[in-house]
């Protein structure tokens, strides 16, 4: 989906609210209730398998924009476990506006029950340039928006395969498997003069690429 | 207790982080000691004085080096830095003319064994916006001014890879055996946004 979270190349922000070797990052934890957002979302996806961690992304994904940009990092990881075990009716969202005394604002509901990956091409090379396919999607995907129709070069292709997240983050656990590219682009094709000169690597799963013909 | 209702807008984060807690508790679903556990991971296990270790011993020992950008993680594994989020790990090795940056555009996604969690400014708007476009400037804003002929890579953690930079070891640091180079590689320079350097 087209969203805040997708945030390469949005431009207003002003400096990063650091200088370099200035923080010890201890505690890990600045505040006492932090570690219960991955903890919490941990124990309902990996012990108890309710959802998958792309869902959580996808949950994260699906805040309403409003919210999204008012709420701290640990905080959109509570209200994503909080959204999903309430779609899973795992709890109620009744039980969370007592606990809380007030109302629980969740996510949004998805718009899109997922998609399934393109799996009857042959895997592209180190060394082949590709283009990222130039599609909308109203789902979760973990392809950055600024490498929309974007031609780069393939620096690796991952040994390993994960289940595709377009699928798996609408809970489909049948989800093809799919390695992922480590594609280079220039940074001046991504965004032309408006940017600084350099480059940048995407990992992107397979089917978000396309072969590009040599000329 | 406090008779007075908070409103949406009143509650706090910690507030509403207990209350899906009580609520997960009351249904049954928290094993004894998993948070306990996972957070003493997260805030003790997870460091990136794992990292500085991986990265000193690819300085002073060749072959470890040729592990390292063969299989990251089979030499990340040597240590036992294995995990979540630390399933597929890739080192980017700086060169005389390249500097390795790594950013989560999309959310987060960090090595956790062996950088540890993403800091705050990681995992900012700001940080997360301006680094794919401006990585030159942005550097220059953190501290770290690169040389016109260095150009500056950046890796958009945006799927399943977990990436730690490999900086070149620092001129100076000759005479340092692999403890003291250690000390140089700070979750920064692992992260990518600053060189290490020897005081």
């Amino acid at each position: 989906m087209d969203g805040f979270h997708d945030l390469g190349g949005f431009q207003g922000f002003g400096k990063v609210a650091h200088r370099i070797d200035t923080l010890s990052y201890k505690p890990v934890f600045k505040e006492d209730w932090e570690h219960l957002a991955y903890s919490l979302m941990f124990v309902a996806s990996d012990h108890l398998g309710l959802f998958s961690i792309d869902e959580a992304r996808h949950a994260v994904e699906r805040l309403d924009v409003r919210q999204h940009v008012g709420t701290t990092y640990y905080e959109r990881y509570v209200i994503a476990t909080a959204s999903l075990l309430v779609e899973a009716q795992a709890i109620t969202q009744e039980a969370l506006d007592e606990a809380l005394g007030s109302p629980f604002k969740l996510a949004n509901p998805p718009h899109s029950k997922g998609r399934a990956a393109i799996t009857d091409r042959p895997p592209f090379e180190v060394g082949q340039r590709v283009r990222v396919r130039d599609e909308r999607f109203a789902g979760h995907v973990r392809c950055p928006a600024y490498v929309r129709g974007k031609e780069g070069v393939v620096l690796h292709r991952t040994r390993e395969r994960w289940p595709f997240p377009d699928s798996i983050g609408h809970g489909d656990r049948s989800a093809a498997l799919q390695p992922t590219y480590h594609v280079q682009f220039e940074v001046r094709d991504l965004w032309g003069e408006a940017a600084d000169d350099g480059r940048v690597v995407v990992d992107l799963f397979e089917s978000y690429l396309d072969p590009v013909q040599p000329a | 207790m406090s008779t007075s209702v908070p409103t949406t807008d009143t509650s706090t984060p910690g507030q509403r982080a207990r209350a899906l807690l009580k609520v997960m508790q009351d249904k049954g679903m928290v094993p004894d000691g998993y948070i306990e556990q996972l957070t003493d991971l997260m805030e003790n296990q997870w460091d990136p004085a794992n990292g500085a270790r991986v990265v000193a011993r690819a300085w002073v020992d060749e072959d470890y080096r040729r592990l390292l950008l063969e299989d990251g993680t089979a030499a990340c594994a040597e240590y036992g830095y294995t995990g979540p989020q630390g399933e597929y790990i890739v080192a980017l090795e700086d060169t005389p003319t390249v500097k390795n940056v790594i950013v989560c555009s999309l959310c987060s996604c960090t090595n956790w064994p062996v950088l540890g969690l993403p800091p705050e400014w990681y995992k900012s708007f700001e940080f997360r916006a301006r680094l794919v476009r401006e990585g030159r400037t942005v550097l220059r804003e953190l501290g770290t001014e690169l040389p016109p002929d260095m150009q500056v890579c950046v890796w958009d953690t945006s799927a399943e890879s977990r990436y730690l930079v490999l900086p070149q070891r620092p001129a100076g640091s000759e005479h340092l055996d692999e403890e003291a180079l250690r000390r140089l590689v700070t979750k920064d320079v692992l992260i990518g946004v600053a060189l290490p350097v020897v005081r």
